[in-house]
């Protein structure tokens, strides 16, 4: 029996496929399996709040004005009245106070901003800490990360449209650090403002590169981070039944369309509840941009703070004239050298791992970030980099709130942003390397059951309850790599051979990655361990 | 044991010296798989949750059309709150229901789909060379004469036409490209010097000690075209503003070519950081210091406002002052360097 419905849809489909072949499509997509895991669900907020920005930024484009000409505002807040400022001020203004939902629209964007960011670095995190960069999926790595680098070029821009104080500041502190780039710096600033900052260009310009190039870019680079991932299949965590041969998890159609189509929504409300009840740059307490005054204590949005305190811990002393030539290495080195070194090995890390490790095979079942105590201390070195840095962009606000000296916290920080990273490294990797060796005796003893056995000798022993297999092949199935062997400087018959000094320098790389390790443990060690307490128990 | 069984014993998974994957865990049974009251109230719960959604939404619709945006900050506010929280029920409410009805009724079995390895087979990948072949034959250079000459003027070609784009671009993109406009401010002899932003001129009587006057130039005297109001007055109070601030003669350290440079302890300096730019805003009395607030680069305002701490390299660049006949403080010249952050050819 069908019913009209379905006879409707199948006529539809019919249609289609005839034009399309989409039947093919669907048969292969449909019944996909995706592994199930909170962590991969990282990387979907980052798409849908990628999703709600678009939504809610072209509810914004409305009303919004790219224009630096000046109007006279009228209208709220009182204090803005009568003022003369640019259209881009007064629209966004006007878009807060006179249009019905602008300013949750405008709160709703700014939010989704933020998470956007905050998404794509844990989901990253969790990419780089569970090894799922590994071949096959560099290239996606490397195309997840242009992904973030585009989320901050798509933030920078959009945070400077208002033309409020603080957006004005900031593109000041870009005029100056584009400036200090040597030789063509001064004319890389015309080239950006039209002429001298600030010029009447920069906000239409930030305009059409905040809402056609950079988010054209970000569509075309997810449809393709999308696509290298339906064709790599997902990785899946180690566990009972998975390998890097298969994939284990539940099918696209019905239980992903509605749990990760119930997802978006959620992050969309979640979204909409933040800009309901949360005020989010508020332009009118800070004014129209004005070349005169600042405010202290101002912030860029999170995802800037490394590059604000990377310039602000950086001393003045190593601005240089080299033959009548100004040299400011004292921006160049915080604001060019420092996160483009942390960008570099960021973007490079998946390939330097395989390089280390020889490793041809592709890699589909995760890393517990514990089996890998060194990439984990780099990720965690990394991180710790991060913060630092961020936290100096916030020194002022540090200072303030717990009555310290600045320049006694700019010091700290100093230190720490070189002592902190290798600090992190080998806490992190000690600390891995000490619960790889947990799991080991976990998987030879089994678990403390608190039950206390006295033998007839008058001996107390603890009775250990064994692992099931399950929890055992979580723990004991995975890799644990040697370092490099490479082939000796002669041959057998004396002769020297090229690229010895080449291997030497990636072996030793290697050494520092794998010389130490928890090796997992074998069959032979674990009956051996019973077999020793067999005869324990025979006495 | 031989060496040799040991290798084969190693290479071969599973088999002697690593554990057998023990397959899937054994599937177990949710409370709606085996009790048809709780699927039940299952279904009921998506229901709940869908409704919810709708009166969300007709709770924003009302809040759209009964409260508007109003004459107040409270009733932004609350318009805000409101649409908010009918757009927040209306969008979870959809989430929600969705994802309880994935978890409690939708199938929880887990399937197995088998990986494939990624590269093509080695016939496939000669059957692409062939192809790639065939048609590189088939493009017909093989016979051509000078075909050294038509690959190249191919390439010429593809390569120079983008210029016909690039160069009107950067042609016009920096407006008139003269970077020399940064060593100039509108500061000449005689401009007085007035409060910001009111355009007041200031009297070296008013200038009370250890309070610091934001300033501009009296807006009568610079040129019409860059007086208050018009755009060009943006581009040059970013260059021209001035922090100036009476200080205790005695305190004052200047140097032998500055000596005439300041009135009676009142010195000024431009407002403009030479780290990046930022106005120089904070000036704190007791120590007589001025406090970037944006990376906290400090200056000394008693020593030629050299800096103390933080990332800026250089002194504040120094505004020469003097009174007139009528007591105003005035400007004995521009700038004697150019103001703002370092850039490549500055002291050129």
């Amino acid at each position: 029996m069908t019913t009209p419905t379905a006879r409707v849809a199948a006529g539809a489909a019919d249609y289609l496929d005839q034009r399309t072949g989409i039947g093919k499509g669907i048969k292969k997509i449909a019944r996909k399996v995706f592994p199930d895991h909170w962590s991969f669900l990282l990387g979907e907020i980052a798409l849908y709040s990628f999703i709600v920005l678009l939504l809610s930024g072209t509810f914004l484009t409305m009303f919004f004005v790219p224009s630096m000409g000046l109007t006279e505002y009228h209208g709220m807040p009182a204090s803005m009245d009568g003022q003369v400022m640019s259209e881009a001020m007064a629209s966004t203004l006007r878009l807060s106070f006179e249009v019905r939902g602008g300013l949750l629209m405008r709160q709703i964007h700014h939010w989704a901003a933020l998470l956007f960011m905050a998404s794509i670095v844990t989901h990253m995190m969790r990419v780089f800490f569970t090894g799922a960069f590994r071949k096959p999926r560099e290239i996606n790595w490397v195309v997840g990360f242009l992904l973030m680098i585009l989320g901050l070029a798509a933030g920078f821009s959009g945070y400077s449209l208002p033309d409020d104080v603080l957006s004005g500041n900031g593109l000041r502190i870009t005029d100056g650090v584009v400036k200090s780039i040597p030789v063509i710096g001064s004319y890389m600033s015309y080239l950006i403002f039209g002429g001298e900052f600030p010029g009447e260009d920069i906000i239409p310009r930030l305009f059409t590169i905040h809402i056609l190039l950079v988010p054209g870019i970000i569509l075309a680079l997810i449809a393709v981070h999308l696509l290298l991932v339906m064709l790599h299949k997902h990785t899946q965590y180690p566990g009972g039944g998975r390998t890097d041969r298969n994939v284990v998890g539940y099918p696209l159609f019905p239980v992903y369309t509605a749990k990760a189509g119930g997802f978006f929504f959620i992050v969309f409300g979640v979204i909409a509840l933040m800009a309901a009840t949360m005020s989010i740059n508020p332009v009118w307490n800070y004014g129209a941009y004005d070349p005169s005054p600042v405010s202290a204590g101002a912030q860029p949005d999170w995802y800037m703070l490394f590059l604000e305190g990377s310039l602000r811990l950086m001393p003045g002393q190593t601005e240089f004239v080299i033959g009548g030539f100004t040299l400011s290495l004292n921006i160049l080195i915080p604001a060019v050298v420092i996160p483009g070194l942390l960008f570099t090995a960021l973007a490079l890390y998946p390939f330097i791992e395989a390089k280390v490790t020889g490793d041809h095979r592709e890699h589909h079942v995760l890393d517990r970030p514990r089996n890998v105590p060194v990439r984990t201390g780099i990720g965690v070195a990394l991180l710790t980099a991060f913060i630092i840095l961020a936290l100096a962009g916030s020194n002022d606000l540090i200072a303030t709130h717990f009555s310290m000296s600045l320049n006694a916290i700019t010091w700290v920080f100093r230190i720490m942003l070189f002592a902190g990273p290798v600090i992190a490294f080998y806490l992190t990797k000690h600390l891995c390397l000490a619960l790889q060796r947990k799991d080991h005796e976990l998987v030879l003893h089994g678990h403390e059951s608190g039950t206390i056995y006295r033998h007839e000798n008058g001996e107390f022993v603890e009775i250990h309850t064994p692992l099931d297999e399950q929890e055992r092949w979580t723990l004991v199935s995975y890799n644990s790599p040697k370092p490099l062997e490479i082939d000796p400087l002669t041959d057998s018959r004396g002769v020297r051979r090229k690229g010895y000094r080449k291997d030497k320098f990636w072996q030793r790389v290697s050494k520092f990655f794998y010389e130490q390790r928890v090796e997992p443990v074998t069959p032979e060690e674990l009956a051996k361990v019973h077999e020793e307490h067999g005869h324990h128990g025979d006495h | 044991m031989s060496n040799q069984e040991n290798v084969e014993n190693h290479s071969a998974t599973s088999v002697g010296t690593e554990f057998e994957n023990p397959g899937l865990p054994p599937h177990r049974e949710r409370l709606t798989d085996t009790d048809p009251k709780a699927k039940r109230r299952a279904s009921r719960t998506v229901i709940a949750l869908f409704t919810v959604s709708i009166l969300g939404t007709i709770g924003m619709l009302v809040a759209y059309f009964m409260v508007p945006p109003g004459e107040s900050f409270e009733q932004t506010r609350t318009a805000n709150f409101l649409l908010g929280l009918g757009l927040f029920f209306a969008l979870m409410g959809i989430g929600t229901a969705a994802i309880h009805w994935a978890k409690t009724i939708m199938s929880d079995h887990e399937v197995i789909e088998e990986r494939h390895e990624l590269r093509s087979t080695d016939e496939e990948r000669a059957q692409a060379v062939a192809a790639l072949k065939e048609g590189a034959d088939e493009s017909g250079l093989e016979g051509v004469e000078r075909r050294g000459v038509l690959k190249g003027a191919m390439v010429g070609a593809l390569a120079l036409f983008p210029l016909t784009i690039a160069v009107p671009l950067i042609g016009s993109v920096g407006s008139d490209w003269n970077v020399s406009k940064f060593r100039h401010t509108v500061w000449r002899k005689g401009v007085r010097l007035a409060s910001d932003p009111s355009g007041r001129p200031i009297r070296a009587a008013d200038v009370t000690i250890d309070s610091a006057f934001h300033v501009i130039p009296d807006p009568e005297g610079i040129p019409e075209d860059v007086r208050p109001g018009t755009h060009a007055w943006i581009n040059e109070k970013a260059k021209a503003v001035v922090l100036m601030v009476r200080l205790n003669p005695e305190d004052l350290k200047e140097a032998e070519d500055r000596k005439g440079w300041s009135y009676e302890g009142i010195v000024a300096y431009s407002k403009i950081c030479t780290h990046v730019g930022c106005p120089v805003a904070l000036y704190e009395a007791q120590t007589h210091e001025l406090l970037c607030p944006c990376h906290q680069s400090t200056f000394d305002m008693t020593d030629g406002a050299k800096v103390v701490f933080g990332p800026a390299k250089r002194p504040l660049p120094q505004l020469p002052i003097t009174v007139d006949d009528e007591g105003y403080l005035i400007a004995q010249d521009d700038f004697n360097e150019p103001i703002g952050p370092s850039y490549w050819e500055r002291l050129k």
